[in-house]
């Protein structure tokens, strides 16, 4: 007697002999540390399930992809009721905003991060990029902000209109961050 | 617990069919595993397979494809070439391992 039971071979279906038209995409709307990384990560995931991605970064978002800016996201405990202190218990409130606080914070968050072996954010792109998703700016935050293709990474596709949006985004599943 | 029948042998597999015993694995049968998902294995492909099973017995976890970029060496735009579409979940398949753990 065994409880072991011998089946025909069994292999995983990576559903190669599907053609799936799943797309994603996701709109980066935030230029801070903390709130890049929720699309970046999704992304990243997307693709290794060989999910199609677009990137379309607006607002603060920008500087997610803008060169001289890219590598200096910040995270601030202002205003982040959910900021717990490596000693225990919750940030004041009233400390948070006090000179100082966000370099702290920051240092921390990249460092937790890094830990992990997790990428920072120009070199997830680079990733992101490598494995097939696309990126995309928008263009009134350009405009607004007087910044040009030249400014951005060189593997931004194109500045686009919303109505160029809606174009990229018919039929795919969107999220907003 | 399940098993299966490949490259001549019985083998410890899960529900989708990856290996639960990881000393069962050899070359040989790793040739039968990229068989059977249409992956032909060249150097290259060796190369990352040989990085995971290394990498696992040193980490007891499965190298992300960043890590098999970051540690292995091995871009992640030329993981996607060889194990087209889905490469973190062939290549473990074909490393005899479980799926990466990890998010990224």
């Amino acid at each position: 007697m065994t409880d072991v039971e011998t089946r025909p071979a069994i292999v995983p279906d990576f559903g190669d002999d599907e053609e799936t038209d799943r797309k994603l995409v996701i709109i980066c709307s935030k230029g801070n540390l903390d709130m890049a990384y929720p699309g970046l990560i999704l992304a990243n995931s997307a693709l290794g399930e060989g999910i199609q991605v677009d990137l379309f970064f607006t607002f603060w978002g920008f500087d997610m992809i803008t060169k001289d800016r890219q590598t200096k996201l910040k995270f601030s405990p202002v205003g982040n009721t959910a900021m717990h202190l490596p000693v225990g218990g919750r940030m004041p409130q009233w400390l948070s905003p006090f000179p100082g606080m966000t370099w702290v914070a920051t240092k921390m968050m990249k460092k937790q991060i890094d830990d992990l072996g997790v990428p920072p954010v120009d070199e997830f792109l680079d990733q992101i990029v490598a494995s097939g998703g696309r990126l995309w700016a928008c263009r009134m935050s350009a405009d607004m902000q007087k910044l040009t293709m030249a400014d951005l990474r060189d593997d931004v596709e194109d500045i686009i209109t919303a109505a160029d949006f809606m174009d990229l985004s018919e039929g795919a599943q969107t999220l907003f961050i | 617990m399940s098993t299966t029948m490949l490259a001549g042998r019985e083998i410890h597999v899960d529900g989708e069919g990856f290996l639960t015993e990881y000393d069962e694995w050899d070359e040989s049968l790793a040739l039968e595993l990229a068989t059977q998902i249409g992956v032909e294995m060249t150097p290259e492909h060796w190369d990352v397979i040989r990085f995971l099973r290394s990498d696992f017995a040193q980490t007891g976890q499965t190298a992300t494809t960043r890590r098999v970029q970051a540690v292995g060496g091995v871009p992640v735009k030329q993981q996607f070439a060889l194990f087209p579409k889905k490469p973190g979940k062939k290549m473990s398949y074909i490393a005899g391992l479980p799926k990466p753990a990890g998010c990224v």
